[in-house]
């Protein structure tokens, strides 16, 4: 373990990448190694590995219960790794907080929403700016022209933000009386505002009827292609994740049973048996 | 001896702490929540008692009974009217609501009772017990006291675990959703539990105005939430935990006026709860509880 | 770019209008001869409790942690502020400029205390918060009334359960702090509102305010988007601090004698009772309501009934106030009595809005 902490700045083992034959360079936005967490001596994660490159778009996938947003709760940091390393575009870590990883480039969406209610749409935005677009307190409380340049800039980032779902007229709502598709747009806005590297979306299209996944999806594709970023997704809709996803990891058990492209996945016995098996007896 | 003495006055008023602990520790660990009013159920309990042995002519122990059957009546009342509305509202309102219960319950007793410091006679009258020659006297409340905590403790123990109600308060403290689903009645398990505990309370109060004689319609509130400090001091939820911390903060105040300085008795018993909580806040005996995201 | 005005401007707007509209018709009515003796004593007070009550909003409304401890804070700042004017005494002969310095100080004491206390404390949450905060206050007050302070030309001499010190005597220990001269003014009651209400508003909306109000409404997402929950919640408790300690320091300078005993934890509850009245975050609330229930007694004064059990009516309406805005019970049986009232107009629209107050027009599905 503390042997892995060392090995910074390496090229990954093309093993880890979801797609081997992929080129990911040599510093991947996300490269996270024997990564395990137990709780209460119970493995929930256990010898994760997983490399995404500069715009990947990755699946997670598996049944419930399976770990999947364990390992999002583990790369941002709200649980501490029990084992393992996590580099985010080659810096490590170990030693980091939820609010530094932020900051080194991970931004998330909930799977239950977790906006600021009470709020306006483009205040929820502005919380997403908060460290891009900064001036002290003092210059807030006194007025300074700091104050108002910035959030004049504030307001403009905001809007044309919202305006990739089309939400900017909807800048004055409270967040909590959105109906629920916007308000998971809403949480992938505010994630974004805060410029990450690699975005990692839980359970996206949950609760959005079919003419609005399919709408989610175009937009996942239009936030990679515009902001040149990797994006990592937890769902459980196959429709979205063969359909969007370059490769795809299945988890179950806290582990990693298979990954590929959504062809080799989808013929996959192992993961048929684990997991689409199930699912399409359910269907 | 004043060692020896100190320690047995701190034993003394920690199974005091221990009783009302016992109480503030059961309602968190079911409700969750901090029931902020419990200490001023401690003064009810006082002045029936006061009333029952003083004007009513009843005997001491009877007081005793009749002041635990109001408490408890008192308990279920505050729990169904401003509480249980409360359910699923944040930690910040059910706290503003038990502090406004607090301060209904000490006006009103205000109201009723008056300002003017009631003489609580002692309902423990069997004289002291006077050992090496007079130099050490143990007196006849702080052994009574004592003893209640231990019966109450070996009581509470026995009824968490042996019995059908002791089980459902169990299972609600660790999962009140799960508990619903497994047919246990969860309101009907919380109030039995503020019952419990306000009847614990009556039962304090009387034996802290036993042995520090002042009744008044705020005596209840520093040693309510001093007895919080024990609870969280001993691990919130836990009852061995209320009881241990219960009682060395019992000891702890009372070494702390003796040998350090009588006006920050107070200011010690704050800081030990501070530093509980900064340093091990889930107390001695308590268990860690993580959020779910 | 065409953008209607905001609803907080709004707000802020009426909130400084409601301050200087009373301001004005008291001090003409002060001109006019028209005000009594014993409502003029109630002034200063007011605004007193107006400064502390918008001080603890900010803890509690905007950074949603409960703090009992808000009266230690006051009592710092009373004890450092009298002290200040005590020592100013003939080295500055204009007594606003020596209140103002005994302000400022006073701040500055409070604050400190605030960053002592904030510091450790603020990783708690909820219930231990609160009951750390009051231990806090509780401790704040068991120091002070241990303290002792006398000047001579020497300067200061600070004694900690020992009276014995040379020269004149400023700080008692229990007997508290004896002001020669009281400086506090209605005048400057209300500069210190608007000051407050500046520091407040403008701190509340900006990216600061924002900050504090995400950490409440959701810690977890806030930090994800990288916002400190420990730089924030301090500093509302620090700028809450200081404004206490501000307010401490004018109710020092309104009074003869200051005494910790005063601080005791029932003046925090009491201020906590103020911002609950006057609606949680919401700062002219606030205002209206330590404003009123501090001169109520005075002005129902033809009923010694409502004196004498005020604080049984606070209580119970503070009960009634948290059930009525968080039970959803209790919201419920609301919505049905006013569908029962207004069955002719659009009664289930009602009872629906009822359920859900927050809910606005707008935002439908596309």
């Amino acid at each position: 373990m503390s042997e892995n902490r060392k090995r910074t700045n390496m090229v990954p083992f093309p093993s880890d990448a979801i797609i081997p034959e992929r080129d990911l360079g040599t510093r991947p936005v996300l490269d996270a190694r024997h990564l395990g967490v137990e709780f209460g001596g119970l493995k929930a994660v256990d010898d994760f590995n997983m490399i995404i490159g500069r715009t990947e778009i990755a699946g997670l996938i598996g049944p419930n219960g399976a770990g999947k947003t364990t390992i999002f709760n583990l790369i941002t940091k709200v649980y501490q790794p029990t084992t393992g390393t996590i580099l985010i575009d080659g810096k490590d870590t170990h030693n980091m907080n939820t609010i530094q990883v932020n900051r080194a480039g991970i931004a998330r969406t909930f799977q239950n929403i977790r906006l600021f209610d009470k709020m306006s749409v483009e205040d929820n935005v502005k919380i997403g700016l908060h460290n891009r677009m900064r001036y002290s307190a003092a210059s807030g409380v006194l007025r300074l022209p700091n104050y108002w340049k910035k959030e004049k800039l504030m307001h403009e980032k905001a809007l044309e933000l919202l305006s990739i779902f089309d939400m900017q007229d909807m800048a004055d709502v409270t967040a909590g009386s959105l109906p629920y598709g916007a308000q998971r747009r809403l949480e992938i806005v505010r994630a974004l505002a805060t410029d990450p590297k690699l975005l990692l979306l839980d359970e996206p299209a949950a609760g959005m009827n079919p003419h609005e996944t399919e709408e989610l999806m175009e937009n996942i594709i239009k936030i990679r292609d515009t902001f040149q970023i990797a994006i990592m997704l937890i769902e459980h809709d196959m429709n979205l994740v063969m359909g969007i996803c370059e490769g795809i990891a299945v988890l179950n058990y806290g582990s990693i049973i298979a990954k590929g492209t959504p062809e080799q996945i989808q013929s996959n016995p192992l993961v048929i048996e684990a997991y689409l098996g199930k699912q399409k007896e359910a269907k | 001896m004043s060692f020896l003495s100190n320690l047995i006055n701190g034993i003394s008023l920690g199974s005091i702490y221990a009783i009302i602990a016992l109480g503030y520790t059961m309602v968190y660990g079911i409700a969750k929540m901090l029931n902020f009013a419990h200490g001023d159920v401690i003064m009810v309990g006082a002045y029936i008692s006061f009333y029952a042995t003083q004007h009513w002519g009843l005997t001491p122990l009877l007081s005793v009974v009749v002041a635990m059957a109001v408490c408890t009546v008192l308990g279920i009342v505050i729990e169904k009217l401003a509480y249980k509305p409360l359910r699923s509202a944040t930690s910040l309102a059910v706290l503003i609501t038990a502090i406004g219960v607090s301060y209904l319950l000490q006006n009103l007793a205000l109201l009723i009772w008056g300002s003017n410091p009631k003489n609580f006679v002692s309902i423990v009258q069997l004289g002291k017990i006077s050992l090496f020659n007079g130099e050490l006297i143990i007196s006849d409340v702080a052994i009574v006291t004592v003893l209640c905590c231990i019966v109450i403790m070996v009581a509470l123990t026995w009824f968490t675990s042996k019995t059908k109600m002791g089980r459902a308060m169990r299972a609600v403290s660790e999962d009140k959703g799960a508990a619903q689903l497994m047919g246990v009645n969860v309101n009907q398990t919380i109030s039995v539990t503020f019952a419990i505990g306000s009847a614990l309370a009556a039962v304090a109060g009387i034996l802290l105005c036993s042995s520090s004689p002042v009744l008044m319609p705020t005596t209840g509130s520093m040693p309510g939430i001093k007895a919080f400090t024990a609870a969280v001091f001993g691990g919130i939820g836990s009852l061995p935990g209320a009881m241990l911390g219960g009682i060395l903060l019992g000891v702890i105040e009372i070494f702390g006026k003796s040998y350090i300085s009588t006006d920050l008795g107070d200011a010690i018993v704050f800081a030990i709860l501070i530093i509980i909580l900064l340093v091990k806040p889930t107390g001695l005996l308590g268990k860690k509880v993580n959020e779910k995201v | 770019m065409k953008r209607k005005i905001s609803k907080t401007f709004l707000n802020n707007a009426f909130t400084y209008l409601l301050v200087i509209v009373a301001f004005v018709v008291i001090m003409t009515m002060q001109n006019a001869g028209k005000l009594t003796f014993s409502f003029k004593n109630q002034l200063v007070p007011a605004c007193v409790f107006i400064v502390m009550a918008v001080s603890l909003n900010l803890v509690v409304g905007i950074s949603g942690e409960l703090s009992l401890g808000h009266a230690g804070f006051m009592c710092v700042g009373a004890f450092s502020g009298s002290i200040t004017i005590a020592v100013l005494n003939g080295v500055v002969t204009d007594p606003t400029l020596r209140l103002v310095i005994g302000l400022i100080v006073g701040a500055a004491f409070a604050a400190l205390t605030g960053v002592i206390v904030g510091v450790p404390v603020l990783r708690l949450r909820g219930d231990y918060l609160a009951i750390v905060t009051l231990a806090f206050g509780e401790i704040i007050r068991n120091i002070l009334n241990c303290l002792y302070v006398s000047l001579d030309e020497a300067g200061l001499h600070f004694g900690f359960n020992n009276p014995a010190l040379p020269g004149k005597m400023i700080v008692n220990g229990p007997m508290g702090v004896k002001n020669d001269a009281k400086l506090a003014t209605f005048v400057m009651g209300f500069a210190l509102v608007l000051f407050t209400l500046i520091v407040v508003l403008n701190l509340i909306n900006s990216r600061s305010g924002r900050a504090m109000m995400a950490l409440r409404d959701n810690r977890i997402a806030a930090e994800s988007v990288g916002i400190s929950a420990t730089k924030y919640k301090l500093m509302a408790f620090v700028v809450s601090a200081a404004l206490a300690g501000m307010a401490g320091a004018l109710y020092g300078a309104n009074i003869g004698t200051v005494t910790s005993k005063e601080f005791i934890f029932d003046k925090s509850i009491l201020v906590l009772v103020y911002v609950v009245f006057g609606g949680i975050g919401n700062i002219w609330g606030s205002i209206i309501s330590a404003a009123l229930l501090t001169t109520l007694p005075e002005l129902l004064r033809s009923f010694p009934e409502f004196k004498e059990n005020r604080m049984l009516i606070f209580a119970i309406v503070l009960i009634l106030v948290m059930l009525i805005t968080n039970s959803s019970m209790v919201k419920g049986w609301i919505a049905r009595i006013k569908a029962l009232f207004s069955k002719k107009e659009e009664a289930p629209k009602e009872a629906a809005a009822a359920e859900e107050p927050e809910t606005e027009e707008g935002g439908t599905e596309e």
